[in-house]
């Protein structure tokens, strides 16, 4: 453990390294801080125990810059470049250093600073100043929006869980209920159950006020969760009538692809008896009659088939 | 049926069921000549769950339905009944679900491209095998990448009803102007005052230009 520690030290200022130039010195952005910045703090680094696994610490090169500008406590927004790619490059000889493995994604992210830095030492004419963008404007953007989804990650596990917060309870049966098997079911016979519902959609028409925007691929989404457990949901009560012609249009579309890809089973009892879906067990089914129509399948192709491409698919 | 009769065969079925029951299934169980109907059902369970206040389980809806489950302040002793640690997930695996739950459907290129990191097969591996998240469809788009989404499992495992119930996500900063004094330095860049040697190692020369 006493080794890298001297290493850590001893490439802290002096640049005997590499050609991308680690020690960065003093820069000209460095003084928008207010004083010149050229000493780097020292209890920036992790401690060497954690320095072998370090690629394990450290989800990807964002993860670590961010970890680099939290140490200074700095807004994301605000970030000193200088300090940042020096800490970033020392980083990542420490970690050629200990011979760990480098990850390309980290080498990347350097390369990516020492860009950021350069466009941003080159002089610029006053003119093009105003139209350029800053060149850290998209680093700023990723990191911002990898720091929102860590954060939710951090909400998701403080969230009450199974197996750690609660376990459901229950209480011992004897009995068994048996397992019968249901005959498959034609295609025809979902479109006139289709039929039934678009005819009772029609009555709720009137109230229709605002547009939406409805996602083929959204409702599918719905359909595979509404069927989520194994049992058998009866297939009317998947439409919501009071979603117009549109809106069962495009969950029936959402049940024909989600049948094409095997993901939904579609069972009937008996002749003219009522539709039961479940979500595919085992081997996947398929309907009696074959593939859904060749509408059917573009209209499912294009991923947010708003109301007037559906509207055609309809007509 | 007396309410009483209603209560304990919702309590007992829930109770078999050892998962949640929706209020369908939980009426489809009583014989269709004097079925509940969903508002006594409804009101049944509320009562239960009343019932249940000063109890150690207690009566919670999720996404798949009503279940009977330990209340969360006995957990801690509950635990001790099973000498296995509860797992932990790791961050990786919990920045891949909560992309994959705020952002369904999602391909993994998405992914990757909010961490900066490729997404590790073995999570999703193990997204998948938990029935936590699941192949939703496929983008549009060159290759058909698949668009995974979450599944009913995942809100009932953590105790959700809808994705709405999420925490929310945290709002993005608005970069107005990061820094206005940036110019300053670069128009004053030959008086040799700042520090363009910075810049390269073997700068000496472009200094004193």
């Amino acid at each position: 453990m006493a080794k890298p520690e001297l290493k850590l030290v001893s490439t802290g200022e002096d640049s005997d390294a590499s050609v991308t130039a680690p020690t960065q010195g003093e820069m000209p952005f460095a003084l928008v801080q207010g004083e010149p910045v050229t000493q780097l703090p020292r209890d920036l680094y992790i401690p060497p125990q954690a320095l072998e696994v370090f690629l394990e610490a450290f989800e990807g090169p964002l993860d670590l810059l961010l970890y680099l500008i939290r140490r200074q406590n700095l807004d994301i927004l605000d970030i000193p470049l200088a300090d940042i790619t020096k800490q970033y490059m020392n980083y990542i000889e420490l970690m050629q250093e200990l011979q760990l493995e480098l990850a390309g994604e980290y080498m990347l992210m350097a390369a990516t600073l020492a860009e950021i830095k350069s466009r941003m030492l080159l002089p610029r004419s006053g003119d093009v100043i105003s139209e350029e963008a800053d060149p850290r404007a998209d680093l700023v953007r990723r990191l911002q929006e990898y720091e929102r989804f860590k954060q939710a990650a951090e909400s998701i596990d403080q969230l009450p869980r199974e197996e750690r917060d609660t376990w459901p309870a229950s209480a011992e049966t004897d009995f068994r209920r048996p397992q019968s098997s249901l005959p498959q079911v034609a295609l025809q016979e979902m479109i006139l159950a289709f039929r039934e519902v678009v005819s009772r959609a029609a009555m709720f028409q009137h109230h229709h006020v605002q547009r939406e925007r409805l996602s083929v691929r959204a409702r599918m989404t719905d359909v595979l969760a509404a069927v989520e457990g194994g049992a058998f949901l009866d297939f009317m009560k998947l439409f919501k009538p009071e979603e117009g012609r549109m809106g069962v249009t495009v969950t029936f579309v959402a049940i024909l692809e989600l049948m094409r890809e095997g993901l939904l089973e579609i069972v009937q009892t008996e002749p003219y008896g009522p539709l039961h879906v479940r979500a595919a067990q085992g081997p996947h089914l398929r309907l009696v009659e074959g593939e859904p129509s060749e509408s059917t399948t573009e209209a499912i192709d294009s991923t947010e088939a708003d109301q007037s491409s559906e509207q055609e698919k309809d007509s | 049926m007396s309410d009483h009769h209603i209560r304990n065969v919702i309590e007992a079925s829930l109770l078999a069921a050892g998962k949640p029951m929706s209020i369908v299934e939980i009426g489809e169980l009583f014989d269709e000549d004097g079925r509940p109907d969903k508002a006594l059902i409804q009101s049944s369970l509320e009562a239960l769950a009343n019932e249940y206040e000063d109890r150690g389980i207690e009566l919670r809806e999720t996404a798949s339905g009503w279940r009977i489950q330990i209340r969360q302040s006995y957990a801690r002793e509950v635990s001790r009944l099973w000498p296995e640690r509860p797992q932990k997930y790791s961050r990786a695996l919990l920045e891949t679900l909560a992309l994959i739950a705020y952002r369904q459907p999602i391909t993994r290129a998405e992914i990757e491209s909010v961490r900066g990191v490729a997404v590790n097969p073995n999570i999703v591996k193990t997204l998948m095998e938990r029935e936590w998240i699941r192949v939703v469809g496929h983008r549009d788009v060159p290759g058909h990448p698949e668009l995974l989404g979450t599944t009913r499992s995942f809100l009932d495992y953590f105790g959700l009803r809808t994705i709405d119930e999420l925490p929310p996500l945290a709002e993005i900063k608005q970069m107005v102007d990061l820094n206005p004094q940036l110019t300053l330095p670069v128009s004053d860049a030959n008086e040799g005052s700042l520090e363009p040697d910075a810049i390269t190692e073997s700068g000496e020369d472009n200094e004193r230009t």
